[in-house]
């Protein structure tokens, strides 16, 4: 092929260039030895504070689980608070720690992935951006006992939602939404600028493609960090505590605006408890299991779904 | 009516582009000086000129998408059909349908084969699925794709070759039939046997559409294009016939960077 001699010649020429080093780099053989032991060890000390994290959990799961034992029973998930350890069971809790899950996920995911494609992709690049920027993440490490008391000024009394379920759902949503921010953020951040760029160059409008390409790339980013702040926030306590969820609950939560208690609120009054009552130590250890087991339900259905985006492109 | 003024009217409705002193601006740093050329209906013009000249910027300056770099400022006309591109009234989103982009890395999305192709027919709101199918199919036909990924295009875009990767991305850009297609530099990340193709489809490609491309092969430029345009530091320093640059240019700059005395 006559394109191909020409190819060849085009490569020849600029190897004219003859490349001179005025310098040697000389190998320090003791030096290589004990940088190759050292990165030997350094697998060891690795695996060793694996196996410390990892022991510190196996002995706080034994104690959880023998104190559950025999406690944790049907009558125990079905049956309905009391001051009577014998008599206790937690579904009204159960039901609270539900309706607070059913608050949070539409209230953060749509929150927060929104604010993450405003900043990300329609906001202009200034000192402003970046000001927000900062403060998001700031606000991300706030302690959670300080938006428990934004929510009681904001949600209890102004809206007078008292202590509902919806005025925890929605203090609980704030607490996360600037992790969810972040870390949607992130990830719409990853997705490279050709894609976007292959789209709007076919007359996509800027809005097709966030929808079309940009979501669809980051939604597994996304959902990751979702997941873990999700988690974080059924497991939340101290801001329940300042919004002043009562004690003791006989009804189950039926809707939004009715009273209610959870898990972790649950675990933390029977711990309080203890000296008085024995026996709430085990009712305690019985719905840590309960709240583990539900948080393991949640991330799993989450990592499926997950998966199955990312399957998809 | 005169011979010449009908001559200048039917020249005038061949041209695709007529740019008419068009400026351009990074912020401070001037990209393109003054550039004015005409481009021609069903014709391959090929922008060569070294790195950093400005021919990406000057490319993607027709189809709008320099605009997506918030720092760029623009002065000048870039009449595309008689209109000028910077016009309030043109919908940069028309335009771009119009005027198809091929770029230098392929970019197909990761999705099947299948859905890159009907990517911008769907975006436009066709939803039949035997049209959508017949528009895959003639699109991957026109982009000389069609025998090698006829049973697969259920298959994502990424298990392609980076040949065949940029065959589909030229297919993605036929889908909704552009009168233009611009290209910069198409090749340059493809081996000879996958460039000679996309060259040969080039060549195909002009009965029907209006080729720009951007290319650092002066072989390819003289291969390929009816004209040509040299660039330098922004400035446009020649744009004749391929033939006249390659053999006889009036610049004497032209001359030493076609052959290969500098750049
Ligand atoms: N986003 C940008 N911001 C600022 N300056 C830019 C930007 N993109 C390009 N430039 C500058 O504009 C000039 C022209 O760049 P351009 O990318 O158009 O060159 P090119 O001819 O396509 O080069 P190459 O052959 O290497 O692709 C260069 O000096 C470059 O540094
Ligand atoms: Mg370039």
């Amino acid at each position: 092929m006559n394109y191909e001699s020409q190819f060849i010649k085009e490569n020849k020429s600029e190897s004219k260039y003859e490349y001179v080093s005025t310098y040697k780099i000389e190998i320090d053989q003791k030096r290589t030895t004990r940088r190759i032991k050292l990165s030997n060890a350094s697998r060891y000390i690795f695996s060793l504070s694996l196996v410390f994290a990892l022991s510190v959990l196996v002995i706080l799961l034994y104690r959880i689980g023998v104190d559950s034992i025999g406690w944790l029973n049907f009558n125990f998930l079905t049956g309905r608070l009391s001051i009577f350890p014998e008599k206790a069971g937690i579904f009204s809790v159960i039901m609270g720690s539900v309706f607070l899950t059913l608050i949070v996920i539409p209230v953060t995911l749509i929150l927060g992935v929104s604010t993450a494609i405003y900043l990300e992709e329609y906001a202009s690049s200034g000192k402003i951006r970046r000001i927000i920027n900062t403060n998001i993440s700031n606000l991300a490490s706030v302690p959670s006992v300080i938006f428990g008391l934004l929510g009681l000024t904001v949600f209890s009394r102004m809206l007078n939602l008292g202590s509902s379920i919806l005025a925890g759902g929605l203090t609980l949503s704030l607490l996360v939404l600037p992790i969810i921010v972040v870390s949607s953020q992130e990830a719409i951040k990853a997705v490279p600028g050709f894609l976007k760029e292959a789209s709007l160059a076919m007359g996509a409008t800027k809005w097709t493609t966030i929808r079309k390409v940009v979501l669809p790339v980051a939604i597994p980013g996304i959902l990751t960090g979702s997941i873990l702040s999700i988690s974080r926030a059924i497991g939340e306590t101290a801001p329940l505590v300042v919004l002043g969820i009562p004690t003791l609950i006989m009804t189950t939560p039926t809707n939004i605006f009715d009273d209610f208690t959870a898990l972790p609120i649950q675990i933390y009054y029977w711990t309080l408890d203890t000296v008085l009552t024995p026996e709430y130590a085990n009712l305690a250890a019985a719905t840590i299991v309960v709240l583990l087991v539900v948080l393991f339900i949640m991330n799993s259905a989450a990592i499926i779904i997950r998966n199955k985006f990312q399957k998809k492109f | 009516m005169s011979e010449s003024v009908r001559d200048f009217n039917e020249y005038k409705s061949n041209l695709a582009y007529d740019v008419k002193n068009l400026n351009l601006w990074y912020g401070k740093d001037q990209a393109l000086k003054d550039i004015s050329l005409q481009i021609e209906k069903n014709q391959v013009t090929a922008i060569i000129g070294p790195s950093g000249c400005g021919k990406s910027t000057f490319i993607k300056t027709l189809n709008r998408m320099i605009e997506n770099i918030p720092i760029v400022k623009t002065q000048g006309e870039i009449l595309y059909n008689n209109k000028d591109i910077f016009d309030k009234s043109i919908k940069v989103e028309e335009l771009r349908t119009k005027v198809g982009m091929v770029f230098q890395k392929p970019n197909p999305f990761p999705k099947s084969i299948y859905e890159n192709v009907v990517y911008g027919p769907k975006i436009h709101g066709i939803k039949d699925k035997s049209m959508l199918m017949e528009i895959a199919e003639t699109s991957l036909k026109g982009a000389a794709l069609w025998e090698e990924v006829k049973d697969r295009l259920n298959d994502n875009a990424y298990g392609l070759s980076g040949g065949q990767q940029q065959r589909l991305c030229i297919a993605r850009a036929m889908a909704v039939q552009p009168e233009i297609i611009l290209m910069d530099e198409p090749t340059s990340a493809l081996d000879p046997i996958a460039t000679y193709k996309i060259e040969e489809l080039i060549d195909q490609l002009k009965k029907n559409y209006t080729i720009v491309i951007v290319t650092h092969s002066m072989q390819q430029a003289a291969r390929i294009s009816d004209k040509t345009a040299f660039l330098l530091m922004g400035e446009l320093i020649e744009f004749d016939k391929t033939e006249k640059i390659f053999s006889n240019p009036r610049d004497k700059r032209t001359e030493d960077y076609v052959t290969g005395r500098f750049g």
